[in-house]
């Protein structure tokens, strides 16, 4: 008997012209740059509230600066990416808990009030304008209260790009979250103790199992991803789910430098200041490459968003399949 | 000032379901029956005369005889052209005039930060260009496509179903000019049974691909306020099989949000605080 062979083409799903059906996202690179500088901000805020109150003031002073520092970094990209940059204000007419981005607007600035009265004070006492009991409480207070903002600071950006029609985000929406808020860790976390290690010499010991901890996070949640973007089937043969994205092009490169940095970022990292004697300068290299890590892989998820987006197989073969239709056809 | 509850057919989620009454009319749309369409085109010149929306690139795109290609912020309504392959052979020559659908539940009008878009009295769905900031969220978020912005522009462009026409009793452009009257203008529900009589008459008569698409208000959307009888699988017109709401999940999403958020303070909390010396 010979073996089975096809002797039919391979049914493709039907579109007009291989025109995308969706449109791609307006959002040019300040947008993925500020899905990691926000979590950036968001990560190192609670590094500072963990070193001030384990009674380290000068590297809580610093993580807040690092995290004001990606704070006002953060509205600039989102101000430049408006079409109409001048009327940014218009996002703070209304609340609206339908729209991720008008919540992620009031959460934003409350973050950055509390970050920005932590600062302040710290800059008021080293300047001798503000004087120390009242300095070290508003200092105090601010970074607490950026800590209790920042978890919300750091997911919101998951649902922000979740709550959309582009397929390797809305079908990623349960895993976005998680993925989110794990790289927001491992990225706030790995900056403070680069950071602080260079300015005190000493590798932060709290921070380092922070980052250490949030990295492996975001490397299982973002296989978690992975797995459940393969489980959406298309119903074509080239591009056979909606983990496809992750292997053409940008997004590949992308999401391969992304793994690979944070992997390097978890060992250097642990062997710079968690496992053995301290080597600072691992524990600097290897913080750096935990954020750097982070931003690979929002870059990662934004190009494969894009990319999904603009093959309308990955728009219209899951919805096909969810229908129970099969593959609609072929056009010969 | 009375209040209507409109949580029912979730027109405005905004405000737990209830929105002022600023005076609603009964519900108007469009029925483009597109087995009557001969691709004249009339209905995208009518929409940018009396819209006046720029011209948008005099192109040959070697589509059949669609030069436009698809819904844009300068393009409101679009004339697909498709020759499909007949199995005894032959080609069927295919025509649509396509446009924003208006959702009873508006995915672009629901995540849009500002407001800018907006649920008018007639139930259409439309964008003051006086308020919208061009953050782009609305283009991602429409199932369809059919939002985007302008180039030079940076706001964000649809039909609106001629809202100063019909709030002054007129009926839309398209509709108006269309000389075959694919396009049909009207109170829904007058819409919706006219559309399912069309459909059978055609299923009798043979053409058992004739299928109404966006008419259920179980949908995805819970309905279109502009839907179509097409005489082929939605896709073959560039338009999604089962197009559904960004918006539907999105509790699911803002709980999954909420453990991970407390997943992340507890992960701080126990690297960071039984060794905060340092």
């Amino acid at each position: 008997m010979p073996k089975e062979r096809v002797l039919v083409p391979e049914a493709t799903p039907m579109s007009y012209y291989g025109q995308p059906i969706l449109k791609p996202p307006t959002w040019k690179w300040p947008i993925p740059a500020y899905l990691f500088t926000g979590g950036l901000a968001a990560g190192s805020a609670l590094a500072a509230a963990g070193l001030r109150t384990g009674g380290a003031r000068s590297a809580a002073r610093d993580a807040s600066l690092l995290s004001m520092g990606a704070v006002a970094v953060s509205g600039a990209f989102l101000v430049h990416d408006l079409g109409r940059p001048s009327r940014f204000y218009n996002m703070l007419r209304v609340f609206k808990p339908t729209s991720p981005m008008s919540v992620g607007t009031w959460i934003f600035s409350a973050f950055s009030a509390a970050t920005g009265a932590a600062v302040a004070a710290e800059v008021g006492k080293a300047a001798g304008v503000l004087p120390d009991p009242l300095a070290a409480t508003v200092s105090r207070a601010g970074q607490v209260a950026a800590a209790v903002i920042a978890p919300a600071l750091g997911t919101y950006t998951a649902v922000l790009i979740a709550d959309t029609s582009v397929p390797a985000w809305k079908e990623a929406h349960r895993q976005l979250p998680p993925l989110f808020a794990a790289s927001a860790t491992a990225a706030g976390a790995g900056a403070v103790v680069a950071l602080t290690t260079l300015t005190s010499g000493t590798v932060p010991a709290g921070p380092a199992r922070m980052a250490v901890a949030g990295a492996v996070a975001e490397l299982a949640c973002d296989e978690a991803m992975h797995r459940r973007l393969e489980s959406v089937e298309t119903g074509d043969l080239a591009h056979p789910d909606l983990a496809s994205p992750y292997q053409e092009g940008k997004a590949r490169t992308l999401h391969r430098a992304a793994r690979l940095t944070t992997l390097a970022g978890v060992a250097m990292t642990a062997l710079g200041g968690l496992v053995g004697r301290r080597r600072p300068a691992l524990a600097v290299l290897g913080g750096t490459g935990l954020a750097a890590g982070s931003a690979l892989t929002r870059f990662a998820i934004f190009e494969a968003g894009r990319a999904s987006a603009i093959n309308p197989v990955y728009t219209a073969g899951p919805q096909r399949r969810r229908l129970g239709q099969g593959v609609a056809g072929h056009r010969p | 000032m009375t209040i209507i509850d409109r949580s029912s057919t979730g027109t405005d989620l905004t405000l737990s379901g209830v929105v002022a009454d600023y005076g609603a009319k009964e519900r108007v749309g469009f029925f483009t029956d597109t087995s009557i369409c001969i691709g004249c085109k009339a209905c995208e010149v009518a929409c940018k005369e009396w819209n006046d929306v720029p011209e948008d690139g005099l192109n040959f795109l070697g589509h059949s005889y669609d030069n436009t290609g698809q819904l844009s912020a300068d393009t409101w309504r679009h004339v697909a052209f498709v020759e499909r392959p007949e199995p005894e052979g032959g080609l069927k020559w295919l025509m649509s005039s396509d446009v924003c659908k208006h959702c009873t539940s508006a995915g672009c009008l629901e995540v849009c930060p500002t407001g800018a878009l907006f649920r008018t009295e007639f139930d259409t769905v439309v964008v003051q260009e006086d308020v919208c900031n061009g953050c782009g969220y609305c283009v991602s978020a429409c199932p369809f496509g059919v939002i985007d912005q302008r180039k030079g522009d940076g706001r964000v462009w649809k039909c609106t179903l001629c809202y100063d026409r019909v709030k002054g009793g007129h009926t839309p452009a398209c509709a108006q000019a269309c000389p075959t009257q694919s396009i049909q203008f009207g109170p829904l529900e007058e819409l919706r049974a006219r559309a399912a009589e069309r459909v059978s008459t055609l299923q009798a008569a043979g053409d058992t691909r004739a299928r109404l698409y966006g008419d259920d208000p179980s949908d995805g959307v819970r309905g279109f306020g502009a839907f179509f009888l097409l005489m082929d699988e939605p896709e073959v017109y560039g338009l999604p099989p089962d197009p559904v709401s960004p918006t539907r999940d999105l509790p699911d999403m803002w709980r999954t949000a909420a453990v991970a958020a407390v997943s992340m303070l507890g992960l701080a909390a126990a690297t960071l605080l039984p060794g905060g010396r340092r």
